[in-house]
């Protein structure tokens, strides 16, 4: 058994550790609050977006769609995965889930052999784990902070509608982590490309455009692919913090339970050199009686 | 007599958001736009330019960077790629980037650096235009437009 001394070191280290973890809560809490405001702040102009592509693609009848490449659906032969992890670990589950996730998709869920899959890796995780998965990366993005700008995911963009338009694959998607609340995210694939138009009739039929219907849905629909990319990255960030948020929770809390075992069997040791040391007395006292 | 509610959200934030509005001035794609209450349904492109929102003789005066304007049933939307309101806007910064838009101009090196110092100058000078105007000046008359 240890003694009482490494005993009361280890408390101390579990003590430590639990500060630590703590501490790491409370930042993952916080920025897990503003991250949620800034998926909520993008809902207003996606969701509009969103809507006047629906009523504009109502419309143009489906072969004058044609002429917008971002719209072009056709035989699926080649495709792209983008994957949104975290830069960083010590978020519970999270990275994992996502990348099980991609990896369900790419050999579950698409018709096409894994080799003709493209990937996109955004945080450092991802790109780590598809290396060593084995596939190699198209292109791969760090570093983009929690509080990315839409301008600072253009380049992620920018890669995918440039793979799309010349024909080096065929479909796009996005797998990333919905967050739904607090205790709850979930891995999500999103096509961003083609554009599925969504059905709908039109509120109002008899816009005037400027300058033309067709200019206007061309400039609209790489806003859409920007606004979709640009929401997912959102929604992983929050969902990396509340998830970190939960695992430093059950961390601190196992540390804590630890160190009232470890109090527990110091006590005890204690207590039993105590004994050992009041028999070895009275033995001696014995002894010299 | 019918109002407007106006509201300029990008893809980062809701910018700006108020109603009983009485008149919206936009840059339009194709020249400047003024929206009255019962304007028919529009959707249109913006170009880079001051927008401008009166509402009972005051003015709130908007920078947009392009995007797009919708307009149906007295709500004016506009889907700007970038916006800022006037007093959000730093104006020595915007200087700054005028003079360094500016110096570039005036060196000429290859075109595609012509073709963004071009657009930075036309920035810089349309947040120097917004940021001079803070909120509750009276309805100024239409101002010649510098969009270009």
């Amino acid at each position: 058994m240890a003694t009482p001394r490494e005993i009361r070191r280890r408390i101390r280290s579990v003590r430590n550790m639990a500060q630590v973890t703590r501490a790491m809560e409370m930042v993952a809490a916080s920025k897990m609050r503003r991250a949620q405001q800034h998926v909520l702040a993008t809902r207003p102009y996606a969701e509009r977006i969103r809507a006047l592509i629906g009523d504009l693609a109502a419309l143009t009848d489906l072969e004058e769609r044609g002429r917008f490449p971002l719209l072009q659906a056709r035989p699926i032969q080649r495709s792209e995965v983008i994957l949104i992890t975290s830069d960083r670990g010590l978020a519970g589950a999270f990275n994992t889930n996502v990348m099980r996730r991609a990896v369900q998709f790419m050999t579950h869920e698409r018709p096409e052999p894994i080799a003709d899959i493209e990937t996109i890796a955004v945080g450092r995780k991802g790109r780590d784990f598809l290396q060593r998965y084995g596939k190699p990366l198209a292109a791969s993005f760090t570093a983009i902070g929690d509080h990315p700008t839409l301008e600072s995911v253009r380049p992620i963009v920018r890669v995918a509608t440039d793979d799309f338009v010349s024909g080096k694959v065929d479909a796009v998607y996005v797998i990333y982590t919905r967050f739904i609340n607090t205790l709850r995210q979930q891995p999500e694939v999103l096509q961003v490309l083609p554009i599925q138009p969504p059905e709908g009739a039109a509120e109002v039929t008899d816009y005037i455009f400027e300058p033309s219907p067709e200019a206007v849905l061309e400039a609209l629909l790489p806003r859409f692919v920007e606004v979709q990319i640009y929401q997912a990255i959102l929604e992983s960030i929050a969902s990396e913090h509340s998830a970190r948020m939960v695992a430093m929770r059950n961390a601190t809390d196992n540390a804590r339970e630890l160190v009232s075992e470890l109090t527990l069997t110091y006590n005890k040791a204690r207590q039993a050199q105590i004994t050992r040391e009041v028999t070895e007395i009275a033995a001696g006292a014995a002894a010299l009686g | 007599m019918a109002k407007l509610s106006v509201e300029v959200v990008t893809g980062e934030r809701v910018v700006y958001q108020e109603d009983d509005v009485d008149m919206v001035v936009a840059p339009g794609a194709d020249g400047a736009l003024g929206i009255l209450p019962r304007h028919a349904p529009l959707i249109s492109l913006l170009s880079l330019g001051e927008m401008r929102v009166i509402k009972g003789g005051q003015e709130q005066s908007l920078a947009v960077f392009g995007g797009f304007i919708e307009v149906a049933q007295n709500r004016v939307r506009v889907l700007a790629d970038t916006a800022e309101r006037a007093e959000e806007i730093d104006l020595a910064r915007a200087e700054e980037a005028r003079r360094r838009a500016e110096a570039r101009l005036s060196r000429q090196r290859a075109d595609i650096d012509l073709v963004r110092a071009e657009l930075a100058l036309r920035r810089s000078l349309i947040r120097l235009r917004v940021g001079q105007r803070r909120r509750g000046r009276a309805p100024t008359p239409p101002p010649q437009d510098l969009g270009g």
